[in-house]
């Protein structure tokens, strides 16, 4: 499934021409400043408790007034800095630095209460998102704080979907590469075991390792077996990805001159393939790890993973039954606005790097 | 020569399908301390854990066992499943899988209809407002997670604005396909949105480096319409590598199907298997994961044999 998915990503260079905009620096400033003043607005409009907007219509007008301002954001980008720059790669890189921080200091920031439901019994549930109020993003059912736990969920997911892909990297590489130098009978077993793995449909493995493991109650415990059973998804990729960087190198005129000059194969895959190897397989795994918080997410939503109420993006979207979602939509969107700009991200960001990295794509 | 190609590429299912069943029969044998207890807690019967030791075969030694179970299965008997009540885990799993087949079937359906004009479109004129448009879009759709798109499209498409009926699902035999595919369509339109974004990229990558060849050139200098240029002559050659990701996304909407059934609250294979997963039913679990992998399997396989078909220049083995 990774994999798969990693083809296509690989196999789509979308060529994305920037659109000249005519008109002179200032013009481009002020038409992205109103844009997100705009975008500001209608958020704004949308997330005013006492109802301008009134329930299930919050949603696309939150919605719109998101695009709006990611527009505004663009233009103003694109005004001061020439129409190259990528928004939205440096949109990602703020989101995930912000992310990462407010996840490692989560718990000196003024937030309201995550987890511990004694503690707000005196605080109204379900309360909707008020931008201005102690509650930024809103209260779930048992008034815990929404934003808190998105932000403490995060530790999950990023924590999980990083020791698998650690993990997955520590022993996919190694293997690939040895099967990718050596070929012959080593590289057919691997591949075989290989393509076996890859014919079990990836969340079936999860679902299957969930029911035989256990499904973990506390958040060291979920990191620990779900990273484990998600190291076990991105092992096979890995192995594959090794094996074909692998290959392409162990041709090249380097490593032939370093063997001509005597050195062991030992340290023509450490010294000369390795650093080679390494950073295009960076960059996918980048790719990798929004692909694994979208599984570690899949097996939290369906109630496999962490469970509640300590928080996981997945669980907390979960929340947002059929019957929730028509009351609350806020519920399970404001995890789901998390979870997506931060697979969006990864995504983004890893395909840049993949883009300046990966030299199967250099020579295209 | 094509009779080699397709021959070996049966065989080659044979050892892959031999660890499937490898991998299926030992997960039971990862679960840590004793699996009867787990199964019913600590406090059934003698009795009952003695019925599922026998049911999972731990009275034998480990290979008979093996070999038992595979026998077993091989004649389609998955064995009954673990915490009452008792059925037959082929019975279960049976009932519930036409769900998934069809939604998955839809969603193909529909992620075909929406990325094939969408990466002509964006290929014919690339680099223009239709074609910024549809790569951004399918970057991000890309991005979202099937249970958010699900959510998204019942609070659209449900509550919104009720279009759609909302947490049921009409089984054709009964209601009529018209009322089942009204059921159907938000269930399966959540999984066909991230695949046609898959598919628009792959596409129109393909279908732009097939608009340069000389046969186009050549069908355009004649004065043959757009239309006809890019259905009739440009669509076939480009779609060869779009019909193997189809084959590979197959197994992704299995897996996918077990999701969005959770969303929209569907009886099928996905309800069945968390449900077995939380109880510990493992027999149940088992069954499943052999069923998708076997269904895994062999559409791969009829994909690959199919496309060699397809391609004369895999047929002729010039590739």
């Amino acid at each position: 499934m990774v994999a798969s998915e990693l083809e296509v990503v690989r196999s789509t260079e979308v060529v994305t021409a920037a659109p000249v905009r005519t008109g002179s620096r200032a013009a481009g400033l002020v038409r992205g400043g109103l844009l997100l003043a705009a975008g500001i607005a209608v958020i704004y409009i949308g997330l005013v408790p006492m109802g301008h907007v009134t329930g299930i219509i919050k949603v696309p007008v939150v919605l719109a007034g998101i695009a709006l301002t990611y527009m505004g954001v663009d233009g103003l980008a694109k005004a001061w800095w020439g129409p190259q720059v990528e928004t939205a790669f440096w949109v990602s890189v703020f989101w995930l630095v912000a992310l990462i921080l407010a996840a490692i200091f989560a718990d000196f920031l003024p937030l309201g209460e995550a987890v511990d439901t004694t503690k707000t019994i005196t605080i109204p549930g379900n309360t909707p998102p008020d931008l201005f109020s102690a509650h930024p993003l809103g209260t779930n059912n048992f008034s815990l704080d929404l934003l808190a736990r998105s932000i403490y969920a995060a530790r999950v997911s990023l924590l999980t979907a990083g020791l698998a892909v650690v993990l997955s990297m520590l022993i996919g590489v190694p293997i690939g590469m040895y099967a990718g130098y050596y070929r012959g009978r080593l590289d057919r077993i691997v591949s075989v075991f290989n393509d076996s793995f890859l014919a079990f449909p990836a969340l079936i493995v999860l679902i299957a390792l969930a029911s035989v493991l256990g499904v973990p109650t506390s958040v060291p415990e979920a990191i620990i077996k779900e990273g484990v059973a998600l190291a076990l998804i991105g092992i096979p990729t890995m192995i594959r990805l090794a094996r074909a960087n692998t290959l392409v190198f162990a041709q090249r005129e380097f490593v032939v001159a370093s063997r001509a000059m005597g050195a062991r194969d030992r340290r023509i895959l450490s010294r000369e393939i390795l650093p080679n190897v390494l950073l295009p397989l960076v960059s996918l795994a980048l790719i990798i790890i929004a692909v694994l918080i979208v599984a570690e997410g899949s097996l939290a939503f369906l109630g496999l993973g962490l469970q509640p109420p300590q928080p996981s993006w997945g669980n907390m979207i979960a929340e947002g039954t059929i019957t929730v979602v028509q009351d609350y939509p806020f519920i399970p969107l404001v995890p789901g606005v998390f979870m997506f700009l931060t697979v969006f991200s990864f995504n983004r960001i890893g395909e840049r790097a993949r883009q300046r990295w990966d030299p199967r794509q250099a020579k295209i | 020569m094509i009779r080699r190609t397709v021959l070996s590429r049966i065989l080659l299912v044979i050892p892959v399908l031999f660890l499937v069943s490898l991998g299926t029969f030992f997960l039971v044998s990862l679960i840590p301390g004793s699996p009867e207890a787990e199964v019913l807690g600590p406090n059934a019967s003698a009795q009952d854990y003695a019925r599922v030791r026998e049911e999972l075969g731990f009275n034998e030694p480990v290979l008979q066992r093996y070999f038992h179970w595979l026998g077993n299965t091989l004649h389609g008997d998955l064995g009954n499943n673990l915490v009452p009540p008792i059925q037959r885990v082929s019975t279960m799993l049976l009932r519930a899988l036409p769900i998934n087949l069809e939604l998955a079937i839809l969603a193909l359906l529909m992620a075909f209809l929406i990325a094939i004009p969408a990466a002509m479109w964006s290929a014919y004129r690339p680099g223009g407002r239709f074609d910024r448009l549809v790569s951004a879009s399918t970057f991000g759709v890309i991005s979202v997670p099937s249970f958010l798109a699900g959510l998204l499209l019942i609070l659209l498409f449900a509550v919104t604005w009720p279009i759609f009926p909302l947490g049921q699902w009409a089984r054709p035999t009964e209601e009529g396909w018209i009322t089942n595919l009204h059921h159907a369509f938000l269930p399966a339109l959540t999984l066909a949105l991230a695949e046609a974004a898959v598919f628009t990229r792959l596409l129109r990558s393909d279908m732009m480096s097939t608009l340069q060849e000389d046969y186009i050139l050549a069908a355009r200098a004649k004065g043959m319409p757009t239309r006809h240029i890019l259905f009739r002559e440009a669509l076939r050659p480009s779609s060869f590598s779009l019909i193997t990701l189809a084959g590979i996304s197959v197994g992704r909407l299995i897996g996918g199907t077990i999701i969005v059934e959770q969303v929209f609250t569907l009886p099928g294979l996905g309800s069945v298997v968390v449900t077995a997963a939380q109880k510990h039913d493992y027999r149940v679990v088992q069954g499943a994961v052999l069923l998708i992998a076997l269904i895994y399997v062999l559409v791969n396989l009829f994909v690959d044999v199919g496309y060699a078909y397809l391609d004369p220049r895999i047929r002729r083995g010039r590739v």
